[in-house]
Formats: structure tokens, sequence, C-alpha cells
């Protein structure tokens, strides 16, 4: 009986197995022929050829001479960087607009309730065209550009902004932040094992201010002020100096941010909801003031319940910048998927080529947040 | 006497709960500024400094324009039909009706007669649905590239809705199966298709599908997104259902077992009624975003709501600084009411299920 039951599951597996096998050779087998007929070649040999067309956004060098490899590259980074931007926006908008929703104050409440159910019944593509192609390419050229203070213009090229110049001996100053980083660090760990020994949390600030001054005048007798910023001016018909962060850049961060964060905040809220109400009790009976007990009651438990879909929208957010390609910002998908694709007219190489990436994303992603979820419910269980 | 004590009353109120402390009195009037701010900019906008008349652009050149909404007035029929020819509309209109009044008894719990309900929906409805849009046993024929607007906006999302059910139904069951070959086919499938963006899995739709067939064997571009759709949403489904599959107490499956039931009896009559019960909730999420993701159709040239309203911001005889603002507006009030309508739904049924669990 066993054994017929055995023989029958693994029969159709195999059965199916071979199915698939089947179906695949067949799809691969037309593939080769259609792609014969066309006369495309295939393999990744066209990577090293050059590409021959301009990208309006460069992380690194890159020119039209470029091969179709560097092409990939630019393309990812862009991609990357939207997507670094955006989840750090989404979470900050996020996470305000969650604790926001759990406000005691009505009117706030009914700010946060406005802003989820707004932006996440609304398609995000949408939003997205709306503010490239109803908001920003609406906008006054360079030479009307709406002024901020005279050092940052935006304007329908895009959004500029002044850009630090780091001159010699600004090395310095980084080497005096992550000496004020790690005291940080060692300071906080130091309050928590005191309030462990005497139950008093001793203050960390006093200290800090002292450190930050006496490194800074430190630093400015040694290398003096080794900063200045470039401030963009009119020079023609654009601008010239400063950081332009292109239309494009500008309408895609910010209705990728948007749309994410009213995911995250229903996430946020969820989370500390989740917490029990006696937890907040307690630390009220322990003498702590709300804002402490927020910090070290509250928010370390409900991340434990926040972290797994909030990892799942970073996910969905770096997948949705792939929406790039509506309105030309020059993403893996808008520049190789699309410009690359229509040249070397290889679909099935590129098509796989984006997908792994992706994936590949997408399994990082997880994998990093996955040793954060660790580390905070580990926490959680001493 | 009662109305100076309500006076009291709203005063006390407003002390305890928007100017309890001073950052909380900060709060309160930042937050009536900006929903000031938000309100008058909408109203002016909207109606005030609106257009409400006009036949073409000349009538939305004020100085200070609104909205122009005699340009919706002007194209509604393109939004709704894309280019389905006017003397066929009548089709769509009565698939319209059709529609409603299939799935709104079938989404009402107090509704009589589910079986019958659900079994038209599933087996005459699709029948109907394809005969009244693309054409055949005496209507004329309409090509899939004439459609458009709100309509295939509604024919990718139902068709999307309909097949990842089952499909994700089957996935999830796939993956939970005890089969290595067929779990591991599963697993494989459904992190793929989450793992990459929709845009990637239409593109692969649209450019490879062709390859992938034999010369002469091809189908219509439609089709082929709505195959890309509906495998991308039933793989989210199929994780969905998981989560109800593994919130049932493992004392469920035993007692099957025990009874003598097979494996498709106990998935068919003990575990699925409850676990899809469990995941409604997420199942309409699932939808929500679903709808929302139909949009993407218009990247590879299929002219959904968004994409027909984007094709006609083109029109030079509509073309003002407000047309496409306006626009936008109009298609995002039309998806922001159906997603807003099924999340409410989500949230009665979330309710509902809940009281149900009290009353055992």
């Amino acid at each position: 009986m066993r054994f017929w039951r055995k023989a029958f599951s693994w029969s159709v597996q195999l059965l199916f197995l071979g199915t698939v096998i089947y179906g695949v050779t067949w799809l691969a087998g037309n593939t080769v022929e259609n792609l014969a007929r066309q006369g495309t070649a295939s393999g990744f040999g066209f990577l090293d050829s050059r590409a021959g067309f301009g990208i309006s956004q460069t992380l690194i060098d890159y020119s039209e001479d470029s091969t179709y490899g560097r092409v990939l590259v630019v393309g990812l980074l862009n991609t990357l960087l939207v997507a670094f931007v955006s989840i750090f926006l989404a979470t900050l908008i996020g996470f305000l607009v969650g604790v926001g929703r759990l406000s005691k104050n009505g009117l706030v409440r009914l700010l946060s309730v406005i802003y989820i159910e707004t932006f996440r019944n609304v398609p995000l593509l949408l939003q997205i065209m709306f503010w490239y192609f109803g908001v920003l390419r609406n906008l006054n050229p360079p030479r009307q550009a709406n002024s901020i203070f005279d050092v940052a213009f935006l304007s329908n090229r895009g959004f500029v902004i002044p850009s630090p110049v780091f001159l010699e001996g600004s090395m310095a100053y980084g080497i005096g932040v992550i000496i004020l980083l790690i005291g940080l660090i060692l300071g906080r760990r130091w309050q928590t094992r005191r309030q462990m020994e005497t139950g008093m949390r001793p203050s960390l600030w006093p200290f800090l201010l002292g450190a930050i001054v006496s490194i800074v005048i430190a630093l400015y007798a040694l290398v003096g002020w080794p900063f200045e910023l470039d401030i963009p001016a009119l020079k023609g018909f654009n601008f010239k100096g400063g950081i332009n962060l292109v239309p494009e850049f500008l309408a895609l961060t910010f209705a990728l941010s948007v749309y994410t964060a009213a995911f995250i905040a229903e996430i946020v809220r969820a989370g500390i909801q989740s917490v029990s109400h006696g937890q907040t009790e307690a630390g009220r009976a322990l003498g702590m003031p709300s804002r402490l007990s927020m910090r070290l009651i509250i928010i370390p438990q409900a991340m434990r319940v926040i972290i797994p879909p909030l990892t799942s929208q970073y996910l969905n957010l770096t997948k949705n910048s792939s929406l790039a390609v509506a309105i030309a910002y020059p993403d893996i998908v808008s520049v190789f998927a699309g410009t690359a694709l229509n040249q070397v007219g290889q679909a099935v190489e590129i098509i796989f080529i984006t997908m792994l990436i992706y994936l590949g994303l997408s399994l990082l992603t997880s994998l990093s947040m996955n040793f954060y979820n660790n580390r905070v419910s580990k926490k959680g269980a001493q | 006497m009662l109305t100076t004590l309500s006076f009291n009353n709203a005063i006390h109120w407003m002390r305890e709960n928007l100017f309890s402390s001073v950052t909380n009195s900060i709060l309160t009037i930042l937050s009536l500024w900006l929903l000031w701010t938000i309100g008058s900019g909408a109203w002016s906008w909207l109606i005030w400094d609106a257009t409400f008349v006009g036949s073409d652009r000349t009538a939305c050149l004020k100085p200070e324009q609104g909205a122009c909404w005699p340009f919706i007035e002007a194209k509604i029929g393109q939004f709704i039909y894309g280019r389905y020819p006017d003397a066929e509309r009548w089709r769509i209109d009565l698939l319209f009706f059709i529609s409603f009044f299939g799935f709104m008894p079938l989404l009402m719990p107090s509704a009589p007669f589910k079986r019958v309900n659900l079994l038209f929906m599933v087996f005459v409805y699709p029948i109907v649905a394809f005969l009244l849009l693309s054409g055949g046993m005496g209507l004329e024929y309409v090509e899939t590239s004439l459609w458009g607007g709100l309509m295939v906006t509604l024919v990718v999302a139902i068709t999307g809705i309909v097949f990842s059910l089952p499909l994700g139904i089957l996935l999830a069951l796939g993956r939970r199966s005890n089969l290595p070959i067929i779990r591991w086919s599963c697993i494989s499938f459904i992190e793929i298709f989450r793992g990459v963006p929709l845009i990637t899995v239409l593109f692969m739709a649209s450019v490879m599908l062709p390859l992938f067939l034999p010369e002469g064997m091809n189908f219509d571009k439609l089709v082929r997104c709505l195959i890309g759709v509906a495998l991308f949403a039933a793989a989210y489904m199929a994780e969905v259902i998981r989560g109800g599959l593994q919130a049932l107490p493992k004392g469920q499956y035993e007692a099957a077992h025990a009874l003598g039931l097979g494996y498709w009896q106990t998935m068919r009559l003990i575990i699925l009624p409850q676990a899809l019960t469990i995941v409604i909730p997420g199942i309409v999420n699932t939808f929500i975003g679903l709808f929302k993701d139909t949009t993407l159709v218009l990247i590879v040239g299929i002219f959904d709501l968004l994409g027909i309203v984007q094709l006609n911001f083109t029109d030079s005889s509509w073309a003002t600084e407000q047309t496409a603002i306006t626009g936008y507006v109009f298609a995002g009030t039309i998806f922001w009411v159906f997603c807003f309508a099924m999340s409410r739904y989500s949230i009665f049924m979330e309710k509902r299920l809940a009281t149900d669990r009290k009353d055992n």
C-alpha cells in the first residue's frame, strides 16, 4: 500500500517534470528558430560593443563611445540612487505619519488619515506622471526660475542646489565625525549599562556637546575651515555650478517616497498598536518619561512586528523604481531594457540580465533586513 | 444655559485634546494651517478658478486658471470606451450593467442564491463578456487595438482577479506539498515572479512571447499582457493564501485525515474554506494592488484609462498648462474611488469575520 502510494506520487511528479522540461525545450527550440530567421545575433558579446547614445544622468564616466556593459552599470547605479534616496525619505515620512495616525491630537490624526488614504489608493504610475508631466514640466524656464534664498533654483530643467567643495584638510573633519560617532555608540552603551546597574539613566548630552566643541576647535586650529559652497548661478539659458537634480529624478523620487510612505505609515501604526498598553504603563511605573519609554520600551518591541512588512515595502519600492521608464529617467529598465534593447534587438539576453539583477537586488535587501531582524528579535529575547 | 454649558464643554475638550501642552498647541496650529492650505487650494483649483463650459483650449487660458473641466467633458467617451466604434458602445454599457449586477450580490454576504450566482459568473459570464467585447454570433467584430479607456482597465483587472485566484490557490498548495518536485517548481515560480518588477514581466509578454512561439502562432497583444498580469498576480496571491493555510491549526488536517478524507477532499471541504475566509482581507488587498498595477500596460502600448488620458494631452486643440493636471486628477479620482471602495469592503469583511469567530 505504502509502496504503491509512493510509486504513484513519484510518477505524477516525474510526469510533471517531463511536461515542464518538454515545454521549456519546445519554447527554446522555437526561440532559436525565430532568432535564426530574424538574423539576430545571440550571446553576450554585445556588452562589449559601442552603445552610441547619450544618457542624461550618469554617476560614473560615460560617453557615447562607452559600451553596452557600461550602459548597464550606469542604469543600475541610477536605479540604486533612486531606491536609496526614496527608501530614506519614505521611511522618514512613513514613521512620522504612522505616529501621527495615533496622535492624541485629532487634527494631526485627521491629516495623517487624509495622507494615507489619498496616496495609497492612487496608482503609483499616475502619481509619477502627475508630478513629472503635470507639475515639473510646467514650471518656468531657468530664466524665471523659482529661487529659494537665491542659492537653490527650481525650474523646468530641474532643481539646482549648491554643492559642497572639499578643499585640502577636509579629511581631518571626516575623521572627527567618525570619532564622534564611535563615542556616541559607546556612550549609549554606557547609559544602558548604568541604567541596568543603578536604575538611573545618566544624561549624555553634556559630554557630547563638550566633545563636539573641543573637536571642532581643535580641527579649526589645525586645518582651518576647508569647505566651500559652489552656489549655482544663471549663465545664459541655464544654471552653472551646483548640483542639478533632473526633473525625472525629482518626480520619481518624490512619487516613490510619498506613495511608499503611505504603506509604511500603516505598518508603523500596526506595529505600535501591537505593543500592549501594559508596557507603556510599566514604563511609567518605573518613572520613565514618556519619550524615553517610547524609545526604550515601545519602539524596540514594535520594530519586531514592523520589520518583516517593512522589508517587503523596501523591495516593492526598488521594483517600482522601474516605472522610471514612463518618464525616461535613465534607470536600468529605461536605458538597458529600453534603449539598448531597441538598438541591439537581443531581447532574450537583455531581459534575462535585467530580471536577474532585480532578483539579486531583492535577495540582497531581504538578506540584509533578515540580518537586522535577527539582531532586533534577539535583543528582545534577553 | 445649555449653550454655555456645551460651549464650556467645547473649551474643555479643546484644552484636553488640542492644547494640552506647548508641543501639542504648535502641532494643532500647524495642522490647522496645513488643512486650510490644502482645503482652500483644492477649492479654488477644483471650483472657484476652474472652467466648466467651453469648446476648446481658449476657454481655459485665464491668468489664474484652475481645472479645465471642458477637456474631460469633450473626451469622456474616449476615456470610457477608448476608440471602440460609437455604434457598438451599447455593448460595453450592457456589459457594465451585467457585471455590476453579477458581482454585487456575490460581494454582499446577505444576498441569496450565492451558488447559482457563482456558477453564472464562472461559466456564463466570461462567454457573454467575450462575445459582447470582441464580437461574434451576429455582433460586429471589434479588434482589441480599438479597445481602450476605463473598459480596458476593468478588463485587465477582472481577468487578472479571476485567473489569479485559482492559480494562486494551486501554487500555494503546491508550495506546501510533500512532493519535492512540485514544491520546488512552485517555490521557484512564486519567488521569481515576486522578485522582478511587473514591467519586466510585461516586456517579456510583449517582446519575448512572440519569440517563444512557433511561426504563425501568435496571440493578441492584449491577451499576452493579460497572461503576464495574471501570472504576476497569482504569485502574490499564492503567498497570501499560504498565510491562511499556515494559520490553520494542525488539528484540522489531522481530523480530516482521521475521517479518512483524501488530499483533495481535505483541501476542498476542510482546509480551503477556512483558510480562504481568514485571508479575505489579504486577497482584497492583492486585488487593490492589481487594480493599480493595470496602469502599467500603457508602457507596452495598450491604452488603459491612464494611457488614453495621457494620449489626449497631445491634442493641440486642448493644449493648456492645466490640461495635464486636470486629466490626471480625473483619472486619479476614478482609480481612487475603486481602490477606496475595495479597501472599505475589506475592512467590512474583516470586522464581520472577527465577530463570526467570537460567536463560536
